[in-house]
């Protein structure tokens, strides 16, 4: 019989000697780290899934002498809260990641932004600090770090919102091209990265690129650490092995009367019970930055969606007309549908709107808010409209 | 002809940050924790500061929930209402800080102790309903701990 647990890793929040890792890595070619990264397939770990050795090889052949590491630790995916807690047990792991980023690349300077919301980090994470400058200077490297506060704006997440933010401006998405491989923060080439990547990229310097390949699968490498709450009885912080299925997770996490499962926060996809058994957590199939969220058969999905669309309506920045507009006319298409003044045909051309928006949104925000939309009204229609 | 009145918090906070545009935000983020709203003269000292218009500053400013320029209360109580919270007893936990504070949503106490306020995921699902005091995070609330907490700031 198989066991009902998924596989526990422990790897992220591992303690390990971060300055054998830096001693390492000093003495190593740039190309070198960047190779090594590229062999272990390592893919982002905040959402997106980009390979993490492709982006630093792009930044590492820019020629412009100035180059920036950023640590996006403005996590504000709802459902989403496992950087808080890895900057809070390992915050010398992630410091240590992004100097690893800066030889491999060639920054002298490294920001974190981290968003307002865990402000009350700053002291451990000054502290820890202190003693990755002092290690830095015991090398004779002088990359340096620092830390950078948001205020309260989901948007800021997105990369190029980021930068803007650090430079002092409205958080508002910049175009791409250029990625910020190129042109990112104050227009210097930029590898920006996921704080759980970079605490992987550390784990990988130290055990080998096939160390982090034993795990997963072939499309999803490695180990991640997972958010998960809402009607489970194990909520919390768990790292497990990629590329298992939502029917395997459920086994485990469940309450034994889950009805679906939210994979990747609001931005992401709503995955009903008939789809547990062929949905595999992964790059091949649902991707996730960590948030995982159960809800059983006493939840209302009509709740659920309203919850994300006013999540949404407020944080998009406003500056591109399909997501402003198309968040507001979906809050209000399903409070009208609800309500009975329209009927649910309407539901049909809600869910044209959310296409419209993932082509002509400028960023990922407006571009991913039909995923949650157009899961929860193909799979719950009934919920949405009695 | 217009008189400058020294705003000595400003200045030192722009000699404490900088004076170059990415130095904006930490001080209107600092002045938050001196003052709990950015008030139009204060703007308009930042900016004077920086040599950048008033507009940019209020611009900039009013993209950011944190950054509030209309006047709060010493403790800005801000309550998740994200979809774990909501669905965690989020509504009970305002019912009774309202209840307590004598205020609606979206109000400061007469005595601008304490303004109430609803806010976007804070990232504590996992030990929801959670809400942050300024900055400091309470977790797992319910009615008998929030009264408590607040019992515990009224003293303050």
């Amino acid at each position: 019989m198989r066991s009902k647990h998924v596989k526990r890793v422990d790897l992220i929040f591992e303690k390990i000697e971060c300055k054998t890792v830096l001693e390492k890595i000093v003495g190593m070619k740039p190309d070198d780290i960047c190779q090594e990264i590229l062999n272990s397939d390592l893919k982002g770990r905040g959402g997106a899934g980009f390979p993490t050795g492709t982006k630093w090889r792009f930044t590492a052949q820019e020629k412009d002498p100035v180059k920036y590491i950023v640590c996006n630790a403005d996590e504000g995916e709802p459902g989403t809260f496992k950087d808080r807690e890895i900057l809070d047990q390992v915050p010398g792991k992630v410091f240590c990641g992004m100097a690893i980023a800066g030889k491999a690349v060639g920054a002298k300077m490294g920001y974190v932004y981290l968003r307002g919301e865990y402000k009350f980090l700053i002291p451990k994470l000054n502290a820890e600090l202190d003693k990755f400058h002092k290690t830095m200077d015991e090398f004779n490297q002088n990359f340096r770090i620092q830390i950078r506060l948001g205020s309260g704006a989901y948007i800021c997440g997105e990369e190029s919102a980021l930068f803007e933010s650090i430079e002092g401006k409205r958080g508002e998405p910049r175009n791409k091209p250029p990625y910020p491989t190129s042109s990112g923060l104050f227009g210097k080439p930029t590898a920006i990265n996921n704080v759980e990547t970079l605490v992987h990229t550390v784990m990988i310097m130290n055990y080998g690129a096939d160390h982090f390949r034993e795990l997963g699968t072939k499309d999803s490498r490695g180990s991640k650490v997972f958010s998960i709450s809402g009607d489970t009885p194990k909520a919390g912080i768990f790292e497990l092995e990629l590329g298992m299925t939502v029917d395997q997770f459920v086994n485990d996490f469940g309450d034994g009367d889950t009805k679906a499962v939210q994979v990747g926060g609001a931005s992401g996809f709503c995955v009903p019970r008939k789809k547990f058994a062929e949905t595999i957590i992964g790059f091949e199939g649902m991707p996730t930055g960590g948030s995982m969220k159960l809800f059983n058969s006493s939840r209302s999905m009509y709740n659920v969606l309203h919850n994300y669309l006013d999540f949404f309506t407020e944080e998009s920045c406003g500056q591109c007309t399909p997501c402003r507009v198309g968040c507001q006319q979906l809050l209000k298409g399903v409070e009208a549908v609800k309500r009975g003044e329209k009927n649910s045909k309407y539901l049909d051309e809600l869910v044209k709107l959310a296409k419209t928006m993932k082509r002509a949104s400028k960023c990922g925000l407006g571009q991913s808010v039909g995923n949650a939309f157009g899961s929860i009204v193909e799979n719950f229609k009934e919920e949405i409209i009695y | 002809m217009e008189t400058i009145i020294e705003n000595e918090l400003v200045k030192e906070l722009a000699n404490k940050h900088g004076r170059l545009r990415e130095s904006l935000l930490p001080i209107l983020q600092d002045l938050i924790v001196h003052k709990r709203f950015l008030s139009r003269q204060d703007m308009i000292d930042v900016a004077r500061e920086l040599n950048i218009s008033a507009a940019d500053v209020y611009g900039t400013a009013t993209f950011y929930t944190f950054l509030d320029t209309e006047p709060k209360g010493k403790y800005v109580i801000r309550i998740c209402k994200t979809i774990s919270c909501a669905m965690q007893g989020k509504n009970e936990i305002l019912a009774t800080i309202e209840d307590i504070l004598k205020v609606k949503l979206g109000e400061t106490t007469p005595d601008r102790k304490f303004s109430l306020l609803e806010t976007n995921c804070i990232g504590w699902c996992h030990k929801a309903p959670a809400m942050l005091i300024n900055d400091t995070p309470y977790t797992e609330l319910t009615p008998r701990t929030v009264t408590e907490i607040l019992r515990e700031y009224i003293k303050k």
